[in-house]
């Protein structure tokens, strides 16, 4: 059904139609539209045979689902930033369980400097902690998403994180075309859980493991990760006949046949990126969009694929490994079967920086010229670094850095973006 | 493809009237996306949010920063935001305001515009009057239907009515209907002077 509706309600609406019998949830932006919908249709009666759980915490949060999903039930939760970070250790031990919670991350930066806008540091920063990670495109795409990680998630009794841009899509009413009811139950079977903590079954599940079986225990995850890898392309060709639309897979190409040069990024940049490249085809530069659906497990093979005949490869990235450079483009580089030289880092949209046509137009036309390097922060103020560093070469007690930016800069919060 | 940027304070309905005016448009089959400036908003401060209306779909996801149209809902944000960046020549301007532009000293500053494509409405008093609150976004929703024609006044009322429901709904109605008319009246005495 067609629907004009925000990205947030329209998840929340689909995570519904996908019968969890446990949301829990602690209220974090940019997510917390999501749970607050599910709470409302928990509470109004449409969504049936549910139990919603305020929490106290994050940490509680995934604790709760962790404990749900143990029990036999089908669980979700969503958060965001500081949030994901306060539930680490539980996010952890749910993939080290082999629980097949689904989690929505709503992506935004991490503080310090506190700051609510979208960057992906947030799930990159829990990039290996065993959960399968998928990024949507648009709003239509996190909402098939969903529906797809519910079933990869109790198909191979592994957690799933769906990643969507917080504020960028999570805040964008946009249209969308919501799964029935018959459809998503077609799709999706009855949770069959390999392990369920059951008083007339009884069973231990957490056990303390030694040297004598960890390594195995790992072992076991990586290998059973590394079995999506064959069932999301699959699935995806399958959503494809059930619902009527692409959705997922592991990577999307974008113009790249004839193209020297790829951009490769996740999320929702997609979708500027890709008037971006039409309007560049147009001036006569041959350049190509590569969309990573899924980051983890990383999809070596299928970036091989589609970088096999590319020169030159510019990853465009919402997140920063400092004192080294890009996440997303370490990965990119280990699977270009060309040399490494030949693909560039671009860090943008830190802390929710508008990334623009102008300026990715810009950076690409340099990139096709030969000049563009191997490390670039799109629109950084270098003036405003400048006098940063000149005041802390001046004198020893600078103060605060954040704060002597933002009086650098002036009254942010007056400004249009 | 359209593009609104809708400026006011928190508490004016702002990203309300940017949700409502893409709803409109896709009651009329085309894609709209409508999103907020995302600040940490708070009542009294300045909110932005935007609305882009397009016959295919809506990939670019950078805020709108050469508007088609603009929508002011508060003129006191005249002297404090430059709402009027990288508006484009020809662009339309709906200000809530019972002034002219002249008497808000934007007299010289829209003498290269399209006085057609001008427009102020008393919008907060048509709230007071309908909706029995300062809330001015309906009303110039209603406006902006008639100085720009990019969708019809029953498309409004009728997103109008989706986002609210019994007496608010009526009253807003009411509002952006009293706007449309107000609009019309002052375009067609344009036309005859």
């Amino acid at each position: 059904m067609l629907k004009q509706i925000e990205g947030s309600q329209a998840v929340a609406e689909a995570v519904a139609r996908c019968r969890p019998e446990v949301v829990c949830a602690y209220p974090i932006s940019p997510q917390t539209h999501i749970v607050e919908s599910l709470g409302r249709l928990v509470a109004s009666g449409e969504l049936r045979h549910c139990e919603f759980i305020n929490v106290e915490s994050e940490f509680a949060a995934m604790s709760v689902a962790i404990g749900a999903s143990a029990a036999g039930a089908r669980a979700y939760t969503a958060t965001a930033s500081q949030g994901l970070l306060f539930m680490a250790e539980a996010v952890f031990n749910a993939s080290g369980l082999g629980l097949p919670i689904v989690m929505t991350v709503a992506n935004r930066a991490i503080g310090a400097p506190i700051n609510i806008w979208n960057d992906h540091s947030d799930s990159m920063a829990l990039r290996d902690c065993g959960w399968i990670q998928l990024f949507a495109e648009n709003n239509q795409e996190a909402v098939d998403l969903h529906v797809q990680a519910f079933r990869l998630a109790e198909e191979l009794s592994l957690p799933v994180m769906v990643c969507m841009d917080g504020f960028i899509l999570t805040h964008a009413v946009e249209r969308v075309d919501l799964p029935t009811q018959d459809q998503v139950d077609a799709w999706l079977p009855p949770y069959e859980p390999r392990q369920v903590l059951d008083p007339a079954d009884p069973v231990s599940i957490g056990a303390m493991v030694g040297p004598e079986a960890f390594m195995e225990v790992r072992y076991l995850a990586h290998y059973k990760q590394r079995q999506a890898l064959d069932l999301i392309p699959e699935w995806a060709t399958q959503f494809q006949q059930v619902f009527g639309r692409a959705a997922g897979g592991l990577v999307r190409a974008y113009r790249c046949e004839d193209a020297e040069t790829v951009v490769v990024a996740l999320g929702s940049i997609l979708g500027t990126l890709k008037d971006t490249v039409d309007a560049l085809r147009e001036e006569g530069l041959r350049i190509g969009v590569l969309g990573l659906h899924c980051f983890r497990p990383w999809p070596a093979e299928a970036v091989r694929a589609a970088l096999a005949h590319v020169g030159r490869v510019v990853v465009v990235e919402k997140s920063l490994a400092v004192g080294l450079g890009g996440i997303v483009s370490q990965n990119v580089r280990a699977a270009y079967p060309h040399s490494p030289d030949h693909v560039h880092t671009v860090i943008a949209g830190l802390g929710g920086r508008a990334i623009t046509r102008a300026s990715l137009a810009g950076m690409l036309r340099s990139a096709a010229g030969g000049t563009l390097g191997r490390l670039t922060f799109l629109d950084l103020d270098e003036g405003l670094v400048a006098r940063a560093l000149a005041r802390e070469k001046a004198q020893r007690r600078t103060g605060p850095l954040a704060e002597a930016l933002l009086r650098d800069v002036g009254v942010v919060a007056a400004r249009p973006a | 493809m359209f593009e609104v940027r809708i400026h006011g304070r928190g508490g004016q309905g702002v990203v309300t009237a940017a949700e409502m005016l893409s709803v409109a448009a896709f009651l009329e089959g085309r894609h709209a996306q409508a999103f907020p400036s995302f600040g940490s908003e708070r009542m009294g401060a300045p909110v932005v949010a935007y609305c882009r209306i397009a016959d295919r779909e809506i990939r670019l996801r950078e805020p709108v920063l050469t508007p088609e149209a603009l929508i002011v809902q508060d003129p006191t944000l005249l002297h404090q935001v430059d709402v009027f960046s990288g508006l484009v020549p020809d662009g339309y301007i709906l200000i809530n305001t019972t002034r002219s532009f002249d008497a808000l000293g934007l007299g010289d500053f829209v003498s290269g515009f399209r006085p057609e494509r001008l427009c102020t409405v008393p919008a907060t008093d048509l709230a007071l009057e309908h909706v029995g609150r300062p809330v001015p976004n309906a009303a110039l929703l209603g406006g902006f239907a008639a100085v720009t024609g990019k969708v019809s006044i029953d498309s409004v009322c009728e997103a109008i009515r989706q986002r609210f429901g019994g007496k608010v709904a009526a009253g807003n109605v009411a509002a952006a209907t009293g706007a449309w008319e107000f609009v019309r009246r002052e375009m067609r005495e344009a036309t005859h002077a």
